[in-house]
């Protein structure tokens, strides 16, 4: 879990890649492409069942969302999920001691994302180490902006704990540079101007912001918000390193599809991203 | 109360909380706003709105009942007689006039009691500019008339439905419809409150109050200043206002909050809207609901400038129970004649309890808003 050193990276690029990196960089460099999805951690009985499918299915790492009440970069679809959970008495403690005990089972490297009042809440320090304690890899949390972040950072640093940075179509060229020498485990490029949520159409800015970041980094890029079926993944891709998807999946779970039905879609995008990209 | 750090601090609070997605918008805002303050031609235009289309001064307004009854002398900062009826339209003007001047061509703001939401409405008629409201399905209820008076302005108000279902909650999900939208929107945020430069720049859109009450007093205490300056805290703007006139003198500051909203009472940091103050939290950095009989005041944050006069001591906050408002918003009426908007009328009921602490001081309390938007929802208390 923790950065090993013995994974330092070609000339370049400025820190050791941790668990999360390596395993994307690994799909990346043989010629594929990542594919990231999002569940609420908390959410029903058996999410961490459905995470272990999921990963069984074909992720390359999975990103777990820890409830948060005021989840202000989410479209209804994560917020009632937030909400679900929450009241079915979901904490940042529970969520953790459960992947902690199926770490071994989940197989390939999860992330946490949630918002900074549960990380300061808690304290840095703490938060950091609980993530690393539970065996989780990454860590998002989208409201800690290139200027808000460095107090997080160093203490996700000292932890082991690959901290993911946003990047937003908005971003200036002189941004960008900074953006992704601060991420680590990628470079969540967001997809459009907006919240999350499923789109009809994949927006133009998802391919032309990755293709931004791309130009400036070696890590992988991986495009989210806005990236809602097997179709637009593999449109992205043509581009990023890999998607991340949240709406679409959290819906299946919103719907109580159970394990296996929440793996078949996954299992869809991993096979839209193989056929497109072999 | 001066300009906060480059990294929009006010000591350890403040700060620029939103997603990458927000930052350029924040960092254009925070560009726009220095260069309009300082400049003359922006300055003269605002002065001229306020004082011909809102109204300003407000008045004044010693209480001789209210203090004989009270045993001190109380001066009332006349916020209520503005246009629109509240201390709104001075921030809401402000930031109309800036949206204009950095080409927006749409407003979008939230609302608790509907005050900001019928100042923002008012001021998009004004300047011609389309304007969504987001108001929680709890206070669209409360507050039907303020609902009706957006809609009559040309405004569009959209009910936040997650949640508490109040004022928290239209924060979210006006900030979820700014990202979106930002290139031509100014999010017109209602309170000293947000990622900076937001709580910066509602304070001196603010300050006018303060600023004119000072002068006001010198006229009748002989160019003294009153011993304590009291106003109600949900965000905090009118007290930011008021205060930002005194907070260089040696009068005692004193805010009020709701005690189901006393963000400054419980004393716990949190990140939540943009910007790290004190924050209504559970155990896990859940935002607690706040309860209010008050909508203006139902927001479980505060200013990150307020926590930070808080921890440096030159302010204190106290809290006070929906019965000792009750109280007061009836006391004004009986003695005075003015009907206090719930939310100033918090700022009274603390003035009334500690009236034997306060017994022959000058006292002068920031009447933020008139209470006829009360009147209906009062009915059903006090029958």
């Amino acid at each position: 879990m923790t950065v090993a050193a013995d994974a330092a990276p070609p000339g370049g690029a400025e820190h050791s890649w941790g668990r999360l990196e390596r395993a994307l960089r690994d799909r990346r460099d043989s010629g594929g492409k990542c594919f990231v999805p999002y569940l609420t951690g908390g959410l029903g009985d058996d999410w961490l069942e459905t995470i272990c499918a999921v990963a069984a299915a074909g992720a390359d790492a999975i990103e777990i969302g820890v409830p948060f009440s005021d989840p202000v970069m989410d479209g209804t679809i994560i917020q009632q999920a937030n909400d679900r959970a929450l009241s079915e008495g979901a904490t940042p403690q529970s969520i953790l001691a459960e992947v902690r005990g199926a770490s071994a089972d989940i197989g390939v490297p999860t992330a946490v994302m949630t918002y900074a009042n549960i990380a300061h809440h808690m304290g840095y320090e703490r938060f950091a180490s609980s993530l690393a304690d539970a065996g989780v890899s990454g860590c998002i949390l989208p409201d800690l902006p290139l200027e808000e972040v460095g107090e997080w950072a160093v203490c996700a640093d000292a932890a082991g704990v690959e901290t993911v940075l946003l990047a937003a179509p908005t971003a200036p060229d002189e941004r960008l540079p900074r953006l992704c020498a601060r991420s680590r485990g990628f470079v969540y490029s967001v997809g459009l101007m907006g919240i999350t949520g499923v789109r009809e159409a994949l927006a133009a800015s998802a391919t032309r912001t990755a293709a931004r970041i791309k130009a400036v980094t070696d890590m992988p890029v991986l495009v989210g918000v806005g990236v809602g079926t097997p179709a637009q993944a593999a449109e992205v891709c043509r581009v990023a390193d890999g998607a991340v998807v949240g709406s679409a999946i959290v819906t299946r779970m919103l719907e109580g599809a159970g394990p296996d039905g929440v793996a078949s879609l996954v299992a869809e995008f991993r096979a839209a991203l193989d056929a497109a990209h072999s | 109360m001066g300009e906060p750090s480059a990294d929009g601090r006010f000591g350890d609070f403040g700060g620029m909380f939103v997603p990458e997605t927000l930052v350029p918008a924040c960092q254009e805002l925070d560009q726009a706003f220095r260069s309009a303050w300082g400049d003359p031609g922006f300055r003269g235009e605002l002065d001229r709105l306020l004082r011909d289309y809102a109204g300003r001064p407000s008045p004044l307004t010693e209480c001789p009942n209210l203090s004989t009854e009270l045993g001190l002398r109380i001066l009332l900062k006349r916020e209520d007689l503005n246009h629109t009826g509240s201390h709104k339209i001075n921030n809401v003007l402000g930031q109309a006039l800036l949206a204009r001047r950095m080409g927006k061509t749409s407003l979008v703001a939230e609302t608790g009691a509907g005050q900001h939401g019928v100042a923002t409405a008012t001021a998009a008629a004004l300047f011609s500019m389309d304007c969504i409201v987001y108001m929680g399905t709890v206070d669209i209820a409360r507050q039907e008339l303020n609902v009706f008076r957006m809609r009559l302005l040309g405004t569009e108000v959209r009910a936040a439905e997650t949640g508490s279902r109040t004022l928290k909650d239209a924060v979210n999900e006006a900030m979820r419809h700014w990202v979106a939208v930002a290139d031509t929107t100014h999010y017109c945020l209602g309170s000293v409150m947000g990622p900076h430069p937001y709580p910066w720049m509602v304070r001196e859109f603010q300050r006018v109050v303060g600023e004119e009450a000072r002068r006001q007093c010198a006229e009748i205490l002989d160019g003294g200043v009153p011993d304590v300056v009291t106003a109600a805290v949900g965000g905090g703007s009118n007290a930011a206002g008021i205060f930002g006139g005194f907070a260089d003198t040696g009068a005692r500051l004193v805010g009020v909050e709701p005690a189901g909203g006393a963000a400054v009472g419980r004393a716990v940091p949190g990140i939540v809207h943009g910007s790290r103050s004190y924050l209504m939290q559970d155990e896990w950095g859940q935002v607690l609901e706040a309860e209010s009989i008050s909508a203006g005041l139902d927001y479980p944050g505060v200013g990150p400038e307020h926590s930070h006069l808080a921890a440096t001591g030159r302010a204190t906050y106290e809290q006070v129970t929906d019965a000792e408002v009750i109280e007061a918003f009836s006391l004004l009426s009986r003695t005075e004649g003015i009907i206090p908007a719930l939310e100033c009328a918090h700022a009274l009921a603390w003035v009334s309890r500690a009236r034997s602490d306060l017994a022959g001081l000058t006292v002068l309390l920031n009447l933020s808003g008139r209470g006829d938007k009360d009147v209906d929802q009062m009915m059903g208390i006090l029958g």
